[in-house]
Parts: structure tokens; sequence; C-alpha cells
């Protein structure tokens, strides 16, 4: 087992941004550190897709003329951060991990990257993906599968696989990733890092290629929760951009009054707690005691409509991919094939430019939603979805919180599971619930398994209550270990 | 064996653009014949990772048209259609579908008919192909060039119910309801440009028959003309197809104008399953009853009722005449003149032809100066010829109606000097003269024309008139 995770030290993004704020260290020394740190394990890790080298430097420089201009720096400032390639930023090619969009550079910055460059972050590059966010391996990806640092025979979890190995292996304190299923918290869990999926509307989509529209939602990778605080600040609230943007005061949300464990409800889902692996069991029954011997109450629960929950989801994530992904023709940008008129020209590029999961993905959803089926698929899919959100309302009433193992297992090796997409998609059986509810829901790295792999607990809250869980996580990562 | 009689049965789908300053989703500017792809950004390009913000001022535009059409206006979302098509920048076009905004209206053509409005739903514009080869046939081009600054441009579909009986039914339905679109101002119902399209749905069955027969739809009608020539070729199309013992097949055609006859375009069932979901990258549009209230109040006057009031005021009524004057929006100043003492008829007849070709000008006119002009036609102070000669400078000079008629001379021909020529012409013709006294009115206007002829048009028809009745009975 070949592991990359100690290679570099671990600075913080509070830690950075702070020194480069006070001047004691530049941005430039700051981005020209960590684009070595990339270059030298990204061989091994293929964690990133593209490292925009240029962009970083010219934003360093910028950084470094305002503060030797008296300017006061933003939050992040000369914070290196990577982006998963799915979101786009003005100028550096945008993939998705699609042999349809090489090439393809957006003329425009997603809102995030807007916030995250008024905030003097540093983009230092592209981090790799399973094929438009669809997998939970990143070996769907056509540039290669990312490795897991703890383990390079290992995946990484996915579908942001690369953004959450490119944080283990402190090749950037922070990252950006998208959730539809579970694409945030399953690598993290993967990889030892905090991920979280916040609030559906809570951070702004536009400018993040489509998978699952009423699924997907942008959050932040990283190993602190101050730095998790940080990078949430800057990249959640409104925006009139996109329509299903929430509207609200972000603060609040995200400094919750009250933290305390005492007399906390810990609900702890009993459908979850099936087919565990005895590592991973140890784990939640240590986080258990340290939340009860910190005053917390817990509870068994049970949402018995989490067994309908995978299901559900892929006919809702499909259907939605299958019209998300119509655009990419050939018509208008990214690669295209010959043929002999524009329909034999469509259908060449769409053979050979999607991926076979991306096809998949594609027919299941066009027959979900044909005629004669969408009512026993489609509608009875958004049922589901309806009686989720339902029971986890009900449940919410006599709890606070919900805790689980994030993953049922830890990192599979690479290539494990390739030929059993049934198999794959039963990674994401504890994420999905809450991405149907657009809920918000953190891993925590909470121990590791007999090889040494990371564990990590998902913690699940009500709408809005992302503040809260980044509190709880703290404590938990406070315990951990202890 | 007797003759079977077939009906026909018309619906109506008619697409306009609507007159926002933006687009439906985005910034982009609404406008019509500009450089081709200037009008674009990442939203309606449908680039990876955009997102649509639905234009505020095209849901009350949408809203109006519904509330015009006395349609109810309901809390609606949008739906994906999905379809490939080069020129629709996503491959899917956002439309509503089964809770659109407008529902359950109605449009009056008449007094007597009244033609039901199903729905009128928003959805979003297409771009524009432009193929390029011989044919224009997709398929046997040799490329293509697209233009998407239409787009993502506003749409409002109308769809009637299958109520209307004839082509000419369906041009009236057409007319009146692009009066009452435009009187609304949300769009400018141009059907040569585009910005009004109509699609008919025709279908024919054996008259008493109660089931529809199968329907075709026709595309491509871009004039009322084609319209009513498209309708009336189909229908006959399809009792022929009856009437050889076959059957109407379920498609799509195409108007071809210059072959007079309409060509299948696709048919229906291969490419009928649009898989309708709700767009989720939307919420639900509800603009609230205060707002529908207030939309509701400040829609204008109808076309039917305006013109009503033009009819009023007539003793022969002309609903053609009184269409053109509201059409062109002359009906308040036509009102105006009238009651200030023109008269009715007569300022009908005029804003309906001389006037109406300098629509602007005349609106620029002092409703007095009119007044002044109709009545010196009217009490027969200048002939028709005169007056028009009259209106013609009115429309460059500041001068009023009879200083302009004295200046070009009119009115200048006492009766004396008539009574003379007219004796003149008498001597000249008497066969005519003889006829005239045995009472042949036809003959009237031959010694009119006469002195008309020796005047150059200077002479008053009415009064030449009495003067030759008082002749043949002196
Ligand atoms: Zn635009």
């Amino acid at each position: 087992m070949q592991s990359r995770i100690d290679t570099f030290k671990f600075d913080s993004a509070s830690s950075i941004a702070s020194q480069v704020s006070k001047g004691r260290v530049s941005a430039m020394e700051i981005t020209e550190q960590h684009l070595a740190r990339i270059k030298s394990l990204n061989s091994d890790l293929n964690a990133f897709i593209t490292v925009s080298d240029n962009l970083a430097r010219s934003q360093a420089e910028k950084i470094d003329k305002k503060f030797k201009n008296g300017e006061t720096l933003g939050p992040l400032a000369g914070v290196p951060i990577a982006i998963k390639d799915n979101i786009v930023v003005r100028g550096v090619e945008t993939t998705c991990a699609s042999k349809i969009l090489k090439g393809w550079t957006p003329p425009y910055n997603a809102t995030v990257i807007d916030k995250l460059i008024e905030a003097d972050a540093v983009i230092v590059g592209k981090s790799n993906m399973d094929e438009f966010a669809m997998g939970s391996s990143t070996e769907h990806s056509a540039f290669g599968p990312t490795k897991n640092p703890f383990d390079l025979d290992r995946v990484p979890g996915g579908s942001s696989g690369g953004s959450a190995a490119a944080v283990a292996a402190n090749l950037v304190p922070i990252a950006l990733g998208s959730d539809t299923g579970g694409s945030i918290r399953q690598p993290a869990a993967f990889c030892g890092v905090l991920g979280l999926k916040p609030t559906y509307g809570f951070v702004s989509r536009y400018g993040l290629v489509a998978f699952a529209s009423s699924l997907d939602q942008i959050g932040p990778f990283a190993k602190t929760i101050e730095d998790m605080k940080l990078l949430m600040t800057v990249i959640s609230g409104h925006d009139s951009n996109d329509s299903t943007s929430l509207n609200f005061e972000t603060t609040p949300v995200l400094n919750p009054s009250k933290t305390d464990i005492k007399g906390l409800r810990v609900g702890i889902v009993k459908e979850f707690n099936e087919g565990l692996t005895s590592n991973i069991a140890v784990s939640l029954k240590n986080a258990i005691e340290k939340l009860q011997v910190a005053g917390a109450v817990i509870e068994e629960v049970s949402i018995p409509s989490v067994k309908f929950c995978l299901s559900a989801y892929y006919l809702i994530a499909p259907a939605e991919a299958s019209s998300n992904l119509a655009r990419f023709d050939g018509v208008r940008y990214g690669a295209r094939e010959n043929g002999d008129n524009v329909e034999q020209m469509m259908i060449a590029t769409r053979t050979k430019g999607f991926g076979d999961e991306v096809k998949r993905r594609i027919m299941l959803g066009t027959y979900a939603l044909s005629k004669g089926y969408y009512d026993a698929y489609y509608k009875s899919a958004q049922q589901v979805r309806t009686l989720v959100i339902r029971e986890f309302s009900k449940v919410y009433s006599s709890v606070d919180i919900l805790l689980s193992p994030t993953t049922p297992s830890t990192a599979f090796k690479i290539g494990e599971k390739l030929d059993d997409p049934m198999e794959m998609y039963l990674s994401d059986i504890m994420t999905i619930p809450t991405n149907l509810a657009g809920h918000p829901a953190i891993n925590v790295p909470f121990g590791s398994d007999d090889s040494g792999l990371p564990i990590g607990l998902q913690i699940m809250a009500p709408a809005l209550k992302d503040g809260k869980l980044l509190s709880i996580a703290n404590f938990l990562l406070s315990q951990e270990g202890n | 064996m007797e003759e079977e009689v077939y009906e026909p049965v018309i619906g109506l789908e008619v697409h306009c653009e609507l007159k926002t300053i933006t687009k439906l989703w985005c910034g982009c500017k609404n406008e019509f014949g500009v450089e081709p792809n200037t009008n674009i950004c990442p939203v309606c390009l449908g680039l990876p990772g955009s997102l649509p913000v639905l234009n505020e001022q095209a849901v009350k535009f949408a809203a109006m048209i519904g509330l015009a059409l006395n349609c109810e206006v309901k809390p609606s979302i949008f739906h994906r259609k999905n379809y490939f098509y080069p020129d629709m920048p996503k491959d899917f076009q956002i439309s509503q579908y089964d809770q659109p905004i407008n529902v359950n209206g109605f449009l009056k053509l008449d007094k007597n008919v009244t033609i039901g409005v199903v729905r009128a739903h928003m959805e979003e514009d297409t771009g524009k192909t432009t193929h390029i080869g011989s044919s224009g046939r997709i398929h046997e081009s040799s490329g293509a060039s697209i233009d998407y600054n239409r787009a993502g441009v506003p749409l409002v579909e109308i769809v009637s119910a299958p109520e209307i009986k004839s082509a000419e039914e369906a041009k009236k339905y057409v007319s009146e309801l692009r009066a009452i679109l435009v009187a609304t101002n949300t769009t400018d119902g141009k059907m040569e440009e585009g910005s009004m399209r109509v699609d008919a749905n025709v279908s024919v069955r054996k008259i008493g028959s109660i089931e529809f027969g199968t329907r075709t739809e026709i595309k491509n009608l871009n004039s009322l003309r084609s319209l009513v020539r498209a309708i009336d070729y189909e229908i006959s199309r399809q009792i022929n197809v009856i009437k050889n013992g076959e059957k109407v097949k379920q498609e799509t055609r195409h108007w071809n104008e210059d072959a007079s006859t309409t060509v299948p375009l696709r048919s229906k069932e291969e490419a009928d399953d649009y898989r309708y979901f709700p767009e989720p990258d939307l919420v639900e549009v509800d603009l609230g009853n205060d707002i529908v209230r207030q939309l509701k109040q400040s829609l204008p006057v109808m076309p039917l009722e305006r013109r009503q009031r033009i009819i009023e005021l007539l003793k022969n009524p002309n609903e053609d005449s009184a269409f053109i004057v509201v059409d062109l929006d002359l009906d308040g100043l036509l009102l105006e003149v009238v009651k200030q003492g023109a008269d009715a008829e007569l300022a009908l007849k005029r804003f309906s032809n001389e006037f109406a070709g300098y629509v602007e000008e005349v609106k620029a006119l002092q409703p007095e100066r009119l007044v002044e002009l109709l009545n010196l036609e009217q009490t027969g102070q200048l002939s028709a010829t005169q007056a028009k000669a009259v209106f013609a400078e009115m429309l460059t000079t500041k001068s009023s109606p009879s200083q302009i008629s004295t200046g070009l001379g009119f009115g200048g021909l006492e009766d004396s000097e008539l009574s003379e020529l007219l004796k003149g012409i008498i001597s000249n013709c008497p066969n005519e003269w003889n006829r005239f006294k045995d009472g042949d009115g036809k003959v009237q206007q031959f010694f009119i024309g006469q002195v008309m002829k020796a005047t150059k048009g200077q002479a008053n028809g009415k009064v030449v008139l009495s003067l030759l009745e008082a002749m043949k009975n002196s």
C-alpha cells in the first residue's frame, strides 16, 4: 500500500489567509509552493485535470499588488483552491471529465468563482471527477482515475474524487465539489477530510454544469471546521442568476447560537445500520459514546422510505441528466464528429464523446420520461421524494440531527466495482436521502479501518442547519482518536 | 347513392413574440433584424452551467394577453419539451405544459360567433437556421448557419378550441386576435416578419357526426392569404382522401405557397414523445391576485368594442371600414371629429381610405381642421377631388382647409359660370339632354363628367346636379 498522505505538511486556509493578509508571506510564494506540490504529486494522484498555473500566478500577482497598495485583502487572501471540473472558470478549460467537452473554454465565471476571486482566493486548477459527476469512484473520468492518497491502489470516491484527494494530500487546503447523491460526502469519507453538502439553494448553482438540477449542490472540502466556515461564508448566499437560490441572511445560518452538545437530541437511523463493515460499526458506536458522554440524548429512529431512495434517485437524476446533457450535440461547442447530416453528426458526436456510464444514465433517464412510462417511473419517484421529505420532517420533530456512517464501506480497490454498476450505486445509499430532501449533511472523518483507511461519519440536519452541522462536526473532530 | 357532405373542424395555434425589452431568461436585448449572434449570452446560448431566470415583464405581458382573451390567469409552472434540433441551444424548449398561465378564455368574432381559447401559455423561441445549399432542406444542404438572436425570445402560444368552421372564419379569428394583441401593446403581430406565426389543425367529418376526424397540422402560414388557401386546400384534400376510401394520416404538413399544396413534413407518431417534465431550474410563477387585477384594469378597450362605438354612429354599418380605422388606431380621432360635428358616414369613409395612408400625419393634425375639411366636403363647398387635394396640402402646411382651398382656387366657380358652361354642353348634346329630361338617371353622370372635364375637376358635383335639376324644371 503506497501512501501519499504525509508528503506535505498541512497549512490551513485560515492560517494562509491570515499570513498573506499581514504580509508575512506573499500570495505568490504560497501559490508557487502549492503549484510545486501539485506538480510533484499529480502524476501519482491524477487529482487535477487542468492545473491553471497562469491564472493562479496572475491572481497571486494582483493580490500582492493590492497588499502593496495598502488595500485590505479578502477573507481567502492567497489561499490556493481546487475547483471541481464541472464548475466553470472563465478562460480555463472545463471538461466535466468528458471527451465531449474537451477543449471548451467557458466565457464566463460561475457565481462561486466570482465570489472566490472577490475574496482573493487563488484558483490553482480543475480537479478530476467522474464524467459529468456520474459515479462514486472517479474511475468514470475520460482522463483516468484519481488515486486515493491513503492507498494509490484504491479509489478516492466520487464523483468529486479529485477535490477530496487534493485536500487529503495537502495539495490545497480547500476545494469545491458538487454533491448530487453523495458526490462530496462519499469521497470526503474515503479520503478522510471534511465535506459538506449544503442545504439546496444555499450556494448558487449558476456555472455548475448540471447533472441533476433538482439535486445538485456545490459544497466545500477542507480539513478544519474553521476553513469550512470560511469557505462557506464566501460561496453561500442568494444569487439572482439562480432561480432556486434561497434568499435570506447567510451569517446566522453559519454561526448558530446554540452549539452545545448537552441536551442535543441525536437520531440514529435504524435503516442505515444494516450491512456495515465491523470497523465502521465500531466508529459509529465510538462517536455515539462521545456524544453521550458530552450530554447528548441518543434515540434510534426509523425512516422507512430510505429503502426506496436509491431507486427514486436512479430515476430522477438520470431523467434530469438525459435532458441536461442533450445540449452536448456538437453544434455549438466541444467536440464534433463528422456526419452526413446534422442528425448523423449529433449521433456520432454523442456516441464517441460520452463514456459508458453517462450513456447508461441518459438511456435510463430517457426511458423514465417516455410516454407511457412517465407515471410509473418519474412520477412515482417524485412521490417517493415527497414521502422522504415528510418522514424526515417527522423525525426532526423529535431529534435535532441524525448520525450515520457516510458509506457502508471504506475506499475500495480501483476496478473492483467497475463492472457492477448496481454495486457501485450502493456506495451512495446513505447519502442520497438528504439530496432528495434538499437537506444539508456533512462528512466527518472519524477513525480508520484495519488497513488504515479513513472512516467517515455523516451528520444530517433539517434545511438551513448547515452551521449546526459544522459545530457538531467540530465536536466529533475534537474527539477523534481520544 | 346519396352524396356525403363533410364539414371542416379547425383549431388554430398562434405563436406571438412578446415585445419585452429583454429576452425571457436573460438580460439580452429582444430586438429584430440586428447582426446575427450579437444579442447572445451564456444563458440564451444554453452554455453548460447557465441557468434561466424568468423575465417578469414577459409574465405580465402573457397575463395581459390572457386577460384580453377572457382567460383565467393561474399560478403556473414550466416544463421541458425535449427534442434535438440545432437551432435550439439546450436541445429542449422551456414551455408550459399542463399548468399554463392562462386557461379557459374566448374570443368574440362578432355578436354571434365566439371561439373558445383553450389556453395561452408562455414558452421560449428558438434560433434561426439558414441552410447553405440550393434546396433549403436540411438533409440536402451542404451546411447551415444558425443565428441565436431569437433564441430565448418570449413567446405566447394561443390555442383555440376546435370550433372554427371555415377558412374564412379562421382568417377572421386571426385578424381579430391580432387586433387584440396589438391593442394590448404586448406584441406587434407581424405575420410577414414572423413575430406572429399560425399553425392550423384541420380535420373533416361527416355533417352531423360528433366524433372528430383525424387531424393534420399545417405549418408555414406566413400571411392571412396563405392561411385561407392552405386550409381550403387541406379540407378538399382530406375529403378526397376519404372519398377514395383511404384514411387521413395524422401528420404535420408544410404549406407550399408556390405549388399551392400542403406536403407532409413528418409523421406525428414518430416524433411525438417530447418527454415533458417540470423544469427543475425554475420555480412556480404566481403574479398574485393584486397584480392580476391591476393588469386587468390597465387593459385598453378591445377592438371589437371600439368598432362597435363607430358603428353605432352610422346609419349604414360598415364593419370593414371600422376594422381598418381601429386597426390603425385612428378611431379615437374619428370619434372626436364626429363629436365636433363632422358627418360620421363621411368621416369613416375618409378615415378608412384617404387618411389611412397618412396615419402619423393625421394624428398630428388638430381635430378642428379635420372637422372643417369634412364639413366643406359635406356641404358641397368642395368636391371629393378638391377635398383630397386640400387634405394633401394640410399634411404639409399649417393653413386651415378653407385657406388652402382658396389658395388652390377652389370654390372660385360661381353658379352663374357653371350655368353658362352647362348650357353650352346641353346644346352640344341634345340627345343626352332629352334622355335626362325623360328621367334617365344614368345620364346625370355624363353631364357631371363633362363639367368636370371642362373645369379640370374644380366643379362640385352636387352643385352641378342641382343646376341640372333646376334647368330641367324650368
Ligand atoms: Zn442572453
